[in-house]
């Protein structure tokens, strides 16, 4: 079991002042595989990313990775174990540059951090590195800027590069696309591709055209609950979906 | 804002510069006056290690600089013991209580992380009003200054003005060197995105409780160096005016400068030694200046400075 799903939840919930913002969820995500998670706005997506990721505790259930029970894990020690999130609102250190933004998440592995008596000349071993990171997702030219002085779509890039930077054996993407124009959204769409060779990928995507073309398994959220999970195929022709989406704005899930 | 990973090669001569103006103005400004600033300029850079580098307002930080300025008059005084050692054993002290301190603080955010530093360092005044060894009031006074390494006589005011001035450059070259560290990489990824740094897998507690008692070591040094200067440690030192004195002077300078903190001192110092004589009306012009200067300068004394000294390669 442990094998083939990286993640599982089991009746996950989570209730905000009586209010269930996350209602007896049970995910599986199959390992090497892309697995997106849809649905309206507020249908609790984020909240299930931050409950993953214990950035917010269930009120009731149970989260396993790989195999193991981590619902009473640290966040920090989730991300040093392997799986690793970004953030719906765009999440960059804003006064470092965007070299320093990758080479922070890169320098972890390197064990100096609680150097404080080093000098920072140590970091620059990793430039190479995080060249190659920030090349990947197109914002190479703007190595020494600080992230804070980006456009949007460009920090949601880097933000990929950081987080990629920790080589994680699975990422949970938080609307990577939203505010990135059709050449951005094509690259980072193929970046996604090529780094899920060995990897596992969560991710959340109001764009339905990236999610038909990028997801194995789909699985649709609404008022906290799933609705439908399967293939694209499979969740497009289910009527619930397409009213799911059609009350939303969002446009019927069949033509994306 | 953020000085560069690689000091730029101009950082050099500046830095030079500077430490060759502090070795020849004691000859034409009052020595006294340049110790005071010097000690405040220390306290002042310690306290933006938390404020410019973690973005933490610790509203306690006079429980650090009073404490070991106690302990390190008592330790002169009372004990006998060369200035090294006091010195020593008030940042000892400054560095316990800061762990301590740290440690109940660092889980809050924000006003309630200043709001607990505040609480902690008042009881640190009250206990400083009721015990014995500190004679309330009074304070220490006679404190003697002693021979540094039992060789350099302090009672002479220029040997003690060099002395406190290569504590300052030391201090603040360290300084500089942990903010441009690894670590202090660490520490500016979780001031401008604390849950960014947690779900690249840093434990951020353990990073902002180091920083803590880094700070309250320096600003333990710095309270120890002034007692030996003006031969007194009193309440002054431990109440809840010289915490905020602090925040002004670090904030006038420029927070998250390594110069702007020392700047700011500077000016305070100057401000109260300048209109001295006028009694309690002094903090009112230093609150005017204070609002002035925020007002026309929202970045500090050094972010006004900030675009020239970049253009010349000083600041990155
Ligand atoms: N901390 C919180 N306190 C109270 N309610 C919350 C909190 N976080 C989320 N909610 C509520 O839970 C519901 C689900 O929110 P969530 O952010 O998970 O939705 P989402 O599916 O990510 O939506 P979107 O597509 O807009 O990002 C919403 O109704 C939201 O208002
Ligand atoms: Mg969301």
């Amino acid at each position: 079991m442990g094998d083939e799903f990286i993640v599982e939840t089991r009746s996950l919930t989570k209730e905000f002042k009586g209010f269930v913002a996350v209602s007896d969820v049970n995910l599986r995500v199959r390992r090497h595989t892309i697995h997106a998670l849809i649905g309206p706005n507020g249908a609790g997506k984020t909240t299930c990313f931050n409950l993953v990721t214990k950035f917010l505790t269930p009120t009731k259930g149970q989260i396993l990775f790989n195999g193991t029970d981590i619902t009473h894990t640290q966040p920090a020690a989730i991300a040093r174990h392997g799986m690793v999130r970004s953030f719906q609102i765009s999440a960059v250190f804003g006064h470092l540059t965007v070299l320093e933004n990758v080479r922070v998440a890169l320098q972890r592995k390197q064990g100096k951090s609680f150097q404080f008596w080093r000098s920072g000349e140590c970091l620059n071993e990793l430039n190479t590195r995080a060249e190659e990171l920030i090349e990947a997702v197109g914002v190479a030219e703007y190595r020494d800027t600080p992230a804070g002085e980006l456009s949007y779509g460009r920090k949601r890039a880097l933000e990929i590069a950081t987080t990629l930077a920790l080589d994680p054996e699975m990422l949970l993407l938080d609307e990577p696309m939203a505010g990135m124009g059709a050449e951005d959204v094509r690259r980072t769409a193929d970046l996604i591709r090529r780094v899920s060779a060995n990897r596992t990928i969560l991710m959340v995507e109001h764009n339905l055209s990236v999610v038909a073309d990028l997801s194995d398994t789909i699985t649709v959220l609404k008022l906290g609950r799933v609705l439908a999970e399967g293939s694209y195929a499979e969740i497009s022709d289910n009527p619930e979906v397409v009213e799911a989406y059609m009350g939303s704005g969002h446009g019927a899930a069949g033509h994306g | 804002m953020t000085l560069s990973p690689s000091v730029p090669s101009r950082q050099k001569p500046f830095i030079l510069a500077l430490i060759g103006l502090g070795l020849v103005l004691p000859f034409a400004v009052y020595p006294v006056f340049l110790m005071k600033g010097l000690c405040f300029g220390l306290f002042a850079a310690a306290f933006n290690l938390l404020l410019g580098y973690v973005g933490l307002l610790s509203f306690g930080h006079a429980m650090f600089f009073g404490w070991s300025a106690y302990l390190t008059a008592y330790a002169a005084k009372e004990w006998g013991l060369t200035p090294e050692i006091a010195i020593l054993l008030g940042v000892a002290l400054a560095t316990v209580l800061g762990a301590v301190v740290g440690w109940l603080a660092i889980r809050r955010q924000g006003i309630y992380f200043a709001m607990i530093t505040l609480a902690l360092a008042q009881l640190g005044f009250f206990v400083a009003v009721q015990a014995p060894m500190t004679h309330g009031e009074d304070g220490i006074q006679g404190v003697p200054r002693g021979h540094l390494f039992g060789l350099f006589d302090l009672s002479d005011t220029m040997t003690m003005y060099y002395f406190v001035l290569a504590v300052f450059v030391a201090s603040l070259l360290f300084l500089h060197r942990v903010v441009n560290s690894p670590f202090g990489q660490v520490l500016k990824a979780i001031r401008d995105n604390e849950p960014r740094a947690v779900s690249l897998g840093y434990e951020v507690g353990r990073y902002k409780l180091i920083a803590f008692v880094l700070s309250s070591a320096f600003a333990g040094l710095a309270g120890s160096l002034k007692s030996l200067v003006f031969q007194l440690a009193s309440l002054a030192d431990v109440s809840w005016h010289m915490s905020g004195e602090v925040v002004l002077m670090t904030l006038l300078g420029g927070v998250g400068t390594v110069l702007g903190p020392m700047v700011g001192a500077f000016l305070v110092v100057a401000i109260q030694d300048f209109f001295a004589g006028i009694g309690s009306w002094v903090i009112i012009i230093q609150g005017v200046i204070f609002v002035v200067c925020v007002l026309l300068f929202r970045s500090g004394m050094i972010g006004v400075l900030a675009p020239w000294l970049k253009r010349r390669g000083i600041t990155g």
